[in-house]
């Protein structure tokens, strides 16, 4: 850390950095097994497998293929190192960080935040035999560039678990790649055809009003599809946004007007990022200003992107967005043509 | 120069900050106190010789942190300003008017954020959680209706700008071109050495028409400090004082968050306005002799209208003074020297605070000849603020 009054101020972090640093580094430590290998466990294992080979379960079987004695699936290797569900419950909590739960943070940061299993290549050392006792370590190999894949952009993270007997001798070696990814962004919806006010099906809700005692009365107009101005009861000016008070005179009273619905666009914006998913993109948001003199912010509708102008006549519809909420919106008026 | 009471009394004496990136790795209580020590450290003042805190309201770590982590002992004065980024130069003001007042004598002001990694802003107020207070209220006349950005609250000024006085997303394409070529000289900046054209930004894609990704500031995880004490006392410290000749603060008639779209006109920022005219009476200056300037630029289309509201050129003649090339180094009012927050960094206007400094000083990556006077603003669209800061002469 530097101030950056100093001329050799620091470079900035830089994640691709931060990511790379992971490479050799140990995830998770040398653990131990639960269980050293036993024929309970191996018995249920091949039977699950319906594998019925006899060196698994049959000392004679066994050593009529010339080995000393029972051994274990090579494809078992897994088994003996789990960690029960509790086991890792309570790993998540504990204090003391593994290189993996690190790396998973920095991953997420970095918006990888899905993962999918890629493949799996196991080299075996030895055969085990009952009484064994393995354990297991794992250490990133590479953490690859951004990649472009069908399930969205991500990076590939390949690490070596090596397993090893209770002399420390290396028994199996399991080459261990995930993609960490993206989930993508729904596509981008096609540009909206000019068709009437609807409810958009299975999308989120639009967010909620913050409704207080100063603007529900708005709201609740615009369930009944009155679009209401709030006047002041004492000087009759309108204001829009409400609020409890006339800037005009002070007074506390106040009642409202339906507008007309007759209006003109202000300005607008065509939404593009962020997507939130409660609506449709392009999304067309205008100010509108209304025939009785205050202004307020609508979507459009019934309007192409490419025709709408400041200016435009408009005229109010409505928008049942949910059973909860009905909000203005505004197509363009019908032009005369005289 | 002037007898406003404010006008020369205090002085900028230390700046710091941490890297600015898009992952600090660390709290945003750590990125204060590495902002904040830097600068006690570039001041030469110890911890303990602190007795006064500013920072936003928007800032999540309180004097009280800052204090016992850093070990300032006792305190006097601690304020908060609201209002996100419109709070950066009142904190210096703040500052100022505490050391004037004697309320304290060294104020460190700082910002601090994981703005990027943690919680960004640009992903807008849609899912925030709503309750009764009028502020949230407000939100009522956006959030429902799809416009929840700052970039689409930004944009809606923007298209009327456009339409009233015949400038284009290339005029605004030019405040991003002229961030990003001071940006890239800055090591400090996260676009150093990656300058944009006009064309690049040109075929940047849209994010709120008619803004595009390049018209956007960046977001950053970062800290920034500011050490203010008497000017009388900064002129013992280790470098050249940043005098405070103005500081000011603004909030305009009819004032929202972001959206003050119910004015009778929507093409100026009528609390910049305010703010400039206080800058100008307090430090007895004329635009003119302003020799650079620090605007605010969380998107580029409200630099224009604050050149304007600025009396650095006329009402919508912004798109020409910008195209003339008074903005670049060697114009008539370099800008945003360090890069900006589209080329530095987004720390909510408290770097642009620290450039004035160093330009100042003479210390800037971009210094142009002869800075007397620097004027620095604080956030548009929202009740905002300004100092003068100038040479100890």
């Amino acid at each position: 850390m530097k101030g950056v009054a100093d001329a050799d101020h620091a470079g900035r972090s830089d994640y691709e950095e931060r990511l790379q640093a992971f490479v050799g580094r140990e995830l998770n430590a040398r653990t131990p097994g639960p269980d050293p290998v036993n024929q309970p466990m191996i018995r249920h294992w091949t039977a699950a497998m319906g594998d019925a080979n006899p060196v698994y379960t049959d000392t004679e079987a066994a050593h009529a293929t010339g080995r000393p004695g029972v051994v274990a699936p090579a494809s078992m290797i897994q088994a003996w190192t789990m960690r029960g569900y509790g086991a890792s419950a309570v790993s998540a909590s504990a204090p003391g960080r593994r290189g993996f739960d690190e790396l998973l943070e920095l991953l997420d940061a970095g918006g990888y935040t899905s993962v999918v299993a890629t493949d799996s290549e196991f080299e075996f050392v030895r055969e085990l035999v009952v009484g064994d006792h393995v354990a297991v370590c794992e250490v990133v190999e590479s953490i690859s560039a951004e990649k472009r894949t069908g399930l969205g952009t991500g990076r590939f993270v390949t690490t070596l678990k090596t397993y090893s007997d209770q002399d420390g001798e290396t028994v199996a070696t399991q080459r261990w790649r995930t993609l960490r990814f993206r989930p993508p962004e729904p596509e981008p919806e096609p540009e909206p055809e000019p068709e009437p006010a609807r409810v958009p099906e299975s999308r989120s809700l639009r967010p909620r009003p913050a409704v207080n005692r100063d603007n529900a009365f708005w709201f609740e107009g615009a369930r009944e599809h009155r679009l209401l101005v709030q006047r002041c009861a004492a000087c009759s000016v309108l204001r829009h946004p409400p609020g409890p008070c006339c800037p005009e005179c002070g007074s506390l009273a106040w009642d409202t007007v339906e507008a007309s619905g007759r209006a003109q666009v202000y300005s607008f914006v065509v939404n593009h990022h962020p997507r939130h998913p409660a609506f449709e993109f392009p999304h067309l948001i205008a100010v509108v200003a209304l025939e009785e003199g205050t202004r307020l912010i609508a979507g459009l509708t019934g309007v192409a992107i490419e025709d709408v102008a400041i200016g435009m006549p408009l005229i109010l519809d409505w928008l049942d967005a949910d059973p909860d909420l009905s909000l203005p919106v505004f197509r363009p008026a019908a032009t005369e043509t005289n | 120069m002037t007898t406003h009471p404010l006008s020369g009394v205090a002085a900028v004496a230390g700046i710091g900050a941490t890297e600015f990136s898009k992952f600090s790795g660390r709290s945003e209580l750590q990125l204060a106190c590495e902002a904040v020590l830097a600068a006690l450290a570039d001041a030469g003042v110890k911890p303990s010789d602190v007795d006064g805190l500013v920072t936003f309201t928007a800032d999540t770590n309180s004097e009280i942190h800052i204090a016992r982590n850093t070990g300032m002992g006792e305190l006097t004065f601690f304020s908060r300003i609201g209002y996100g980024g419109g709070a950066a130069c009142a904190t210096v003001q703040q500052a100022a008017m505490a050391v004037a007042t004697g309320a304290a004598g060294v104020v460190v002001c700082y910002r601090a954020f994981n703005e990027r990694s943690g919680e960004r802003y640009g992903l807008g107020q849609a899912d925030r959680p709503m309750d009764t207070s009028a502020d949230r209220a407000a939100y009522a006349w956006m959030t429902p209706f799809g416009l929840n950005t700052p970039a689409q609250w930004v944009a809606m000024f923007a298209r009327r700008y456009m339409h009233e006085y015949g400038a284009t997303t290339e005029d605004f394409g030019r405040v991003a071109v002229v961030d990003r070529a001071h940006a890239a000289n800055n090591p400090a900046a996260y676009f150093h050495k990656r300058p944009i054209t006009l064309a690049d930004h040109q075929s940047s894609r849209w994010i709120a028409e008619p803004l595009r990704l390049l018209d956007c500031c960046q977001e950053t995880d970062g800290g920034q400090a500011l050490v203010v004490v008497s000017a009388e006392r900064a002129r013992d410290l280790p470098h050249p004082p940043a005098v405070i000749r103005g500081a000011a603060q603004g909030l305009g008639a009819d004032q929202h968050m972001m959206t003050s779209y119910y004015r009778p006109t929507i093409t100026g920022i009528p609390e910049m306005g305010l703010t400039g005219r206080q800058l100008y009476r307090q430090s007895g200056l004329t635009p003119a002799e302003i020799d650079a300037a620090i605007l605010y630029d969380h998107f580029t289309p409200l630099v224009l209208p604050q050149l304007e509201e600025l009396g650095f050129c006329g009402r919508g003649e912004a798109k020409d003074f910008i195209a003339d090339g008074h903005l670049e180094l060697g114009g008539s009012l370099p800008l945003n020297t360090h890069g900006g927050q589209l080329g530095e960094a987004y720390l909510h206007g408290m770097n642009g605070i620290a450039e004035g400094v160093r330009l100042v000083r003479g210390t800037s990556v971009n210094q142009p000849a002869n800075v007397g006077h620097v004027l620095v603003t604080a956030g548009t669209g929202v009740p905002t603020s300004g100092l003068v800061l100038g040479a100890d002469r």
